[in-house]
């Protein structure tokens, strides 16, 4: 088992609703996010090419921030999900530099926290809240293990990058483009 | 109670609100975010899930709203089974959850009243202040005649208050949604196809080939069902192609993005019709069963040539062709779509019109991919006496606008200023879920008009800015706190929702169907009003469609089959459409008939002096109008509008990402506010952007109070569209400020 996320940057529209459903799904305070939306604007006018994509922790494989981590707070779990237990967090912010995505921020409580995938929904059989709600069906989920599934397929067929790739962290979030 | 000179009261003082203590929801699932996945497994047992549709926007989603025991919405997710949302709401309805629990909320009646010599607004009962208004409504009556209480009004609760004016005797309604918003494109679609486009839009962009969005940006505007098919269309590889000055969203999305002068749209589509015409493309079988007029539209286009287009549009003749060939290779299946904020320059019906028109030669009217014929189900009215007849009505005060469907909002309040011509003077006014002070250009006379009214009360959910123009403020619900009425909207498949109370009202506000029926009642109007509570209304409702609360409560969306004919036409179809010839007018007898062009023409707008830019506005997929500015939620995600510039246009004037400035306009309006620039490749150097709902004034929307430019007020000159009286905003020239204009005035 292997998550991971495939992102179509063709039809995502940068709207905003991933990062608000992740808020309200997993009580992020009001002022943080553990997604985010980013735009890239490249050309001259009227020559000009806009990039959308919903941006969130990679859960990379080699993640830096569980290498990092002081107290083994941050920790991969089964399907290569990369997770913070709180109680074992000490804030002291080191995995905060070390992501390349600056995917992880302190929580007013004290600890770190940062995308979960969902992991609460997964174990229920549900999609994370940002999969689900994506008005543009943009994002995908799934198993990367299994061949036939849709994020196979689509990684498969489809032109993809991932994102700071010379970080060498194997993410498991994809662009398609 | 003071009723002239009419002072701007930012809604404060007087004790109001009291310390609301804030609940920190945030921290309920613990400090641990891990053993907390388990805390929340546990507490989403406890959700309560309610039916309900959501009132952020107009496309009124369906969805189901989770409650915890401690009466608070934890978030609010799609009904799967609703064709408006397909399970998935957009960013505005998942962030419901702020519009409920924004602690900037109304949350008592508020009165005008005077304290040394300082307009101000006390606190009161909602039996003190319903009193006070209903002996207005008395009063007007008797003085000048119900007429000359007006109701400016939108979304659910303005169809409550507009029974009890209906029942009281006045028809003097209107709403910005028409002449402020999509008037024009019903007008020129109903004098082409004898339909209005309504909402949600018939468009099959789901079966699309070829979409062509003109200055309509899907994707910035949420309109939901649309968006999603538009990425459906996406998936299809259909072509799309996007008319805009600035690169939208949905232009970045595009096969082609024609990024054309501003103001010159119609230039392009009578080239568009040339180039079908003459290359012979059109749907000719569809064109010679279905449509009335072709050969004079031959006729009136054969000199509008791609290249008489380019020295107008800056579109180059070859892309003009090449797009022609894509629409009309993927017709029947493409959608030259109607758009819906189309009040820009005051020819607006007939810009909706040549779209109309190129559908038609397309023959997408009625076609998979095209439009479909959409059907809704009718909702039994409940029983109440017949409405008395008004002496005159909103089409009265519209008379100079032939075609006005709707009362025209701008026209209703010029009535409220006194003169001779006057006919239809209006005394009093009731503004029901709309901040008309950001929706209606011309601040100047808005402010001169609701200055000479008796009477205003507003009904709203937060502190707008109208409040702040009200003698008596109403505070409303939220739709996740009331019962209202069924949802029935146009769409493939008919389809109905319900909203039914998630929790109980906060503070003291109360429902827009309460306090209809609480003035009735006490204006003598019970009868119109024979329920104790509106559930029993739509009980009685569900009962008649063959369903029941319990059902729907369960369900939260019923969708019936169709009845009233097939989606498309059937090869060959013998159709006739509801115009006065039974077909498509290409031509128009009608307009020509009152004296309007009877096929669209180009006319030229005025453009910028040198050293103004024309201001353009929109929409952030985050935001509804001014309405959402203040939502924690979705302030969280956009908190203030930018203004776009082109950077060639930086560089001349010398500005920076990020800088501070403030605008004039042509008629030396200075912005009350600032605005942060945004340098950009995404728009022209002749023209600014900014997004619409933001600068607010009143201090009491504590997120959003004083956060960028409210772009409503750089409009102070409108042209009217003489057809339905649309209001065309966009001929507005701005200059940049980059020193604070009001500096001076400090010291």
């Amino acid at each position: 088992m292997r998550y991971a996320m495939v992102i179509d940057t063709l039809k995502c529209v940068g709207c905003s609703d991933c990062v608000v459903a992740c808020q309200t799904e997993n009580d992020v305070p009001i002022g943080y996010c553990r997604d985010w939306i980013t735009e890239t604007v490249d050309g001259t006018y009227p020559n000009v090419v806009l990039e959308l994509k919903s941006e969130r922790c990679n859960h990379c494989a080699t993640a830096p921030c569980v290498r990092c981590c002081p107290t083994g707070a941050s920790h991969i779990v089964e399907g290569g999900i990369v997770l913070v237990t709180a109680d074992e967090c000490i804030g002291c912010g080191a995995c905060i530099e070390s992501c390349p995505y600056d995917a992880r921020y302190q929580h007013p409580d004290g600890y770190v926290d940062k995308c979960t995938f969902c992991h609460h929904r997964l174990k229920k059989g549900q999609l994370p809240a940002c999969v689900s709600v994506c008005p543009t069906k943009c994002m995908y989920f799934g198993d990367l293990d299994n061949p036939n599934s849709e994020v196979s397929m689509l990684l498969k067929n489809r032109k993809h990058k991932t994102l700071a790739p010379e970080a060498g962290t194997n993410p498991h979030v994809f662009y398609l483009i | 109670m003071t009723t002239s000179r009419r002072k701007f009261i930012k809604i404060s003082a007087l004790g109001l609100g009291g310390a609301f203590a804030s609940t920190s929801a945030f921290s309920l699932f613990g400090n641990n975010s891990y053993l907390s996945e388990k805390t929340a497994q546990n507490i989403a047992k406890n959700l309560k899930k309610t039916a309900t549709y959501c009132e952020v926007c107009f496309w009124k989603c369906a969805a189901w709203a989770y409650s915890d025991e401690n009466n608070t919405i934890k978030k609010i997710i799609g009904n799967d089974n609703d064709p408006h949302c397909y399970g998935r709401l957009c960013p505005r309805g998942t962030g419901g959850v702020g519009m409920y629990a924004d602690e900037d909320r109304l949350k008592t009646p508020l009165i005008r009243t005077t304290i040394d010599g300082e307009e101000t607004f006390r606190e009161a009962s909602w039996d003190e202040a319903l009193d006070l208004i209903a002996s207005k409504f008395k009063n007007i009556k008797e003085k000048y005649g119900a007429e000359s209480f007006a109701l400016l009004k939108h979304g659910s609760p303005g169809k409550h208050l507009e029974h009890l004016f209906k029942a009281y005797g006045s028809d003097t309604i209107a709403e910005p949604a028409y002449a402020q918003c999509r008037g024009a494109r019903e007008a020129g679609f109903n004098l082409t196809f004898g339909s209005w486009i309504g909402s949600p839009e018939p468009t099959d962009i789901r079966d699309t080939k070829c979409l062509v969005l003109i200055g309509s940006h899907i994707g910035e505007n949420m309109h939901n069902s649309q968006v999603q098919e538009m990425s459906d269309a996406i998936d299809n590889k259909a072509t799309i192609i996007t008319v805009d000055p600035r690169l939208s969203t949905a232009a970045s999305k595009s096969k082609y993005w024609l990024a054309i002068k501003p103001a010159t749209d119609i230039a392009l589509m009578l080239a568009w019709m040339n180039v079908i015409i003459k290359e012979e493309i059109y749907d000719k079988a569809y064109v010679e069963k279905y449509t009335t007029g072709f050969e004079e539209l031959k006729k009136h286009v054969a000199n509008f040539t791609p290249e008489w287009a380019y020295g107008i549009t800056t579109i180059q003749p070859a892309e003009i062709r090449k797009t022609a060939r894509e629409m009309a290779h993927a017709a029947p299946a493409v959608i030259i779509h109607p758009g819906r904020h189309v009040s820009w320059y005051g020819d607006d019906t007939q810009r909706a019109r040549a779209m109309a028109i190129l559908n038609g030669l397309l023959g997408s009217w009625g076609r998979r991919g095209g439009f479909y014929f959409k059907e809704k189900i009718s909702v039994p009215k409940y029983p109440h006496p017949k409405y008395p007849h008004p002496k005159w009505d909103w089409s009265d005060i519209g008379e100079k606008f032939p075609l006005a469907q709707m009362g025209i909002t701008t026209e209703v309040i010029k009535c409220a200023i006194p003169s001779k011509d006057n006919k239809y003077p209006v005394k009093a006014l009731m503004v029901a879920g709309t901040n008309i002070t950001k929706s209606i250009p011309n601040k100047k006379l808005l402010e001169k008009a609701m200055n000479e009214l008796e009477f205003m009360v507003v009904l709203d959910t937060m502190p707008m800015d109208v409040t702040g123009y009200a003698d008596v403020v109403l505070p409303e619900c939220t739709y996740l706190e009331r019962y209202d009425g069924i949802r029935s909207a146009t769409n493939r498949e008919p389809s109905i929702a319900v909203r039914v109370p998630a929790v109980k009202p906060k503070y003291d506000s109360k429902p827009g169907w309460w306090v209809a029926k609480q003035i009735g009642d006490r204006i003598g109007l019970s009868d119109y009003f024979r329920y104790s509570d509106y559930k029993e209304v739509i009980e009685w409702q569900l009962q008649k469609m063959g369903t029941s609360l319990d059902e729907m409560k369960k369900i939260g969306v019923k969708n019936f089959p169709r009845t009233s004919r097939p989606l498309y036409l059937e090869e060959n179809e013998d159709y006739e459409f509801p115009t006065e010839s039974g077909k498509i007018e290409l031509y128009s007898k009608e307009l020509e008939n009152l004296g309007f062009d009877p096929m669209p023409v180009y006319t030229k707008h005025p453009e910028p002096p040198q050293g103004f830019y024309r201001l353009n506005y929109g929409r952030a997929p985050m935001h509804t109008f001014s309405r959402t500015a203040n939502n924690p939620n979705l302030n969280d995600l956009k908190s203030e509008n930018n203004l776009w510039v082109n950077p060639k246009v930086a560089r001349i004037i010398g500005l920076k990402k990020g800088q501070s400035v403030w605008l004039k306009n042509q008629d030396g309006v200075t912005s009350t506010f600032s605005i942060k620039v945004r340098v950009t490749e995404r728009i022209r150097w002749d023209s600014v952007y900014m997004v619409h709902g933001f600068g607010h004034d009143n201090k009491k929307l504590t997120r959003a109070f004083g956060k960028g430019i409210n772009d409503t007020q750089m409009i102070t000159k409108t042209m009217d569209d003489p057809i339905m009286g649309g209001t065309g905003m966009r001929g507005n020239f701005v200059t940049i400020l980059t020193e604070n204009p009001y500096k001076k005035q400090a010291i």
